[in-house]
C-alpha cells in the first residue's frame, strides 16, 4: 500500500489497512452493520463496535478483539459489507482477525467448537481433496465430544442416500496437501 | 460450447438431489454439464476463516484445471461454491503478483478468464427462453423465492440481480405459472456453516425465514443453495422446536420445480430426498378462457 498512512504502523487498524486496503477510519457508527447482522445478538461486540475498537488504536482493545467471540459467530454472510455506506468490507476484516487470532492462539474458549469444525472440515479436504461429510461429522465428534449429536438424522440420512461412508478421493492428492503445507500448514 | 460443471462436495453428499435436478434440467434442453476433471473442494466457510492463502489456492485449482479442460463456460450450482470461485477470480484478476504466487503454490498455470455462471444465470441463459414450450404441469404453487446470501453478495464482485431484492429466480418460477410472493426475508442468511457447531442458531435465523414465507401464504420455498436447503428442510426439526409450531411446507430447488413442470419425474429429481416431505396437492389447470 503506497500513500501515507493515518494509523500507527504496529495497529490492528493499521496492519489492516496495510494488507487488505480497507480503512477502518471510514466507519461512521450508522450502526447498519449491526442492525443488519443476523447474529449481533450473539456477539460480544456487533460489527460496528468492531470497527470503532480498531479505530482507537488501543492495545487493550485489540487484544479483546482477538480474543472475541464475535469473529467466531460471524457467519460471512456479506450482509453488514453489502448495507455498509462507506463501503467497508468487514468480512474481510473478520477473516483477518480470525486468522491472527488462530495463529496468536488467542481464540476464544466459547468458540473452540466452532473452530474444531473448521479445521475437521479442511483435513477432510486435506486428505481426499474433497469434503467428506461422513469424516467430517465423525471427526468433529471425536474433537468436540459430542457423540451423540445429530445421530438421530443418520437412519434417515442413510435411506435418502445422503451418506457416503466411503469418501470420493481426487486423483491428484499430492497436489492438494501441497497446497496446505504452502499456505495453513506453513511452519 | 464445452459447458463446465463444478458441482462441490455437498452435491455429491448430502444434497446429491441438487445435482441430479440440474443436470436432469439440462438434459432435458438438450445440454450436456461436463464436470471439471479431478476437482478438489473449494475449502468453503472454513478456509476463508482460518487461511487466507488456502481461500484462494484451492478455488484457483479448480478453476485453473477447467481452464485446462478447455471450459468457457462453467456452472456453479452451490451458491457457497459459486461465491467463492467468483470472489477468487475476481481477487486474482485485481493482482498480478497475488496471481502468480497463487499460480506458484497450485503449481498449474491459471489465466482467470473463464466465465462462472450461477445457477439461475445458466437457467436464464440456456434455459428460460426455451421453458414456456416444454411446459407440461404447471408448477401453480405460491412460492416464496429465498436467495439467501451468497448467491447476491458481494454484490461489487458478483455482480448479479439486485442485492436487497433480488427477482430472477421469480421471474423462471413466474414463466413456469408459479404466483411467485412479496416477502421479508429473500436474502436473509439461514446460519449456513453454524448448522452443526451452533445448531440453535440456525433454528432461530431459518424459523424467522420459514415463518415470514408460510405466514404470507407460500405453499413451497424455492432455493438455489444446498447449504440454504439442508438448513430449511434437514433442520425442520430445529425450526419448528425454535418457532414452536409445526411448519411443514417443503423446501425445493429451483432446478427440481422447474424440473417438474417440464415433466421431469420426481424421482429423477430426487424429491424423495428430501427430509420434509414434497406433498403438493395437485391443482386444477386454468385453461386460458376467451373474455368476451
Amino acid at each position: 500500500m503506497s500513500g501515507i498512512s493515518i494509523y500507527k504502523s504496529n495497529s490492528l487498524a493499521g496492519q489492516i489497512h496495510h494488507d487488505l486496503e480497507v480503512s477502518a477510519a471510514k466507519c461512521y457508527q450508522c450502526g447498519k452493520c449491526s442492525a443488519g447482522c443476523p447474529v449481533a445478538t450473539e456477539m460480544d461486540y456487533p460489527p460496528s463496535m468492531v470497527l470503532r475498537m480498531l479505530q482507537t488504536e488501543n492495545p487493550v482493545l485489540e487484544e479483546k478483539l482477538l480474543r472475541s467471540y464475535s469473529i467466531w459467530m460471524c457467519v460471512t454472510c456479506e450482509m453488514c459489507y453489502g448495507r455498509c455506506p462507506m463501503e467497508i468490507d468487514i468480512p474481510k476484516v473478520m477473516d483477518y482477525l480470525r486468522e491472527k487470532s488462530l495463529k496468536e492462539n488467542k481464540v476464544n474458549p466459547k468458540a473452540k467448537n466452532i473452530v474444531k469444525f473448521h479445521k475437521a472440515f479442511l483435513d477432510s479436504v486435506n486428505y481426499t481433496g474433497r469434503l467428506s461429510e461422513v469424516g467430517l461429522i465423525a471427526d468433529y465428534k471425536l474433537r468436540t465430544f459430542n457423540v451423540v449429536q445429530d445421530v438421530n438424522l443418520v437412519p434417515s440420512m442413510l435411506a435418502k442416500g445422503k451418506l457416503h461412508f466411503i469418501p470420493e478421493m481426487i486423483k491428484d492428492r499430492l497436489k492438494i496437501s501441497k497446497i496446505f503445507k504452502k499456505t495453513l500448514h506453513k511452519k | 460450447m464445452k459447458i463446465g460443471l463444478y458441482p462441490g462436495c455437498s452435491l455429491k453428499g448430502s444434497s446429491r438431489e441438487y445435482n441430479e435436478s440440474v443436470n436432469a434440467l439440462a438434459n432435458a434442453f438438450d445440454i450436456t454439464l461436463e464436470e471439471v476433471p479431478d476437482w478438489n473442494c473449494c475449502g468453503a466457510t472454513a478456509a476463508h476463516n482460518l487461511n487466507h492463502e488456502l481461500s484462494l489456492s484451492l478455488p484457483a485449482r479448480i478453476l485453473a484445471l477447467a481452464e485446462q479442460a478447455g471450459m468457457e463456460m462453467l456452472v456453479i450450482p452451490c451458491a457457497a461454491c459459486y461465491s467463492r470461485l467468483t470472489i477468487v477470480q475476481y481477487e486474482l484478476n485485481q493482482d498480478e503478483e497475488l496471481k502468480k504466487k497463487v499460480s506458484e503454490i497450485i503449481e498449474m498455470p491459471y489465466l482467470g478468464n473463464i466465465k462462472i455462471l450461477n445457477v439461475i444465470q445458466f437457467i436464464q441463459q440456456f434455459i428460460l427462453e426455451k421453458l414456456p414450450a416444454k411446459i407440461k404441469q404447471p408448477f401453480n404453487y405460491k412460492v416464496a423465492c429465498y436467495y439467501g446470501c451468497l448467491l447476491v453478495r458481494p454484490h461489487g464482485i458478483l455482480k448479479f440481480d439486485r442485492p436487497e431484492d433480488p427477482l430472477t429466480m421469480d421471474e423462471a418460477m413466474k414463466a413456469v405459472g408459479a404466483d411467485s410472493i412479496d416477502w421479508a426475508f429473500k436474502v436473509e442468511c439461514c446460519g449456513a456453516g453454524m448448522s452443526v457447531a451452533r445448531t440453535d442458531v440456525v433454528g432461530k435465523l431459518s424459523g424467522s425465514i420459514m415463518k415470514d414465507a408460510v405466514d404470507r401464504g407460500a405453499e413451497a420455498i424455492i432455493v438455489a443453495c444446498p447449504m440454504c436447503h439442508s438448513n430449511l428442510d434437514m433442520r425442520r426439526p430445529d425450526i419448528n422446536k425454535a418457532l414452536s409450531e409445526k411448519i411443514t411446507t417443503p423446501v425445493l430447488y429451483i432446478t427440481q420445480a422447474l424440473g417438474l413442470a417440464v415433466g421431469i419425474d420426481p424421482k429423477t429429481l430426487g424429491l424423495h430426498r428430501h427430509f420434509v416431505p414434497v406433498n403438493l396437492p395437485k391443482k386444477e389447470i386454468q385453461t386460458q378462457m376467451e373474455v368476451k
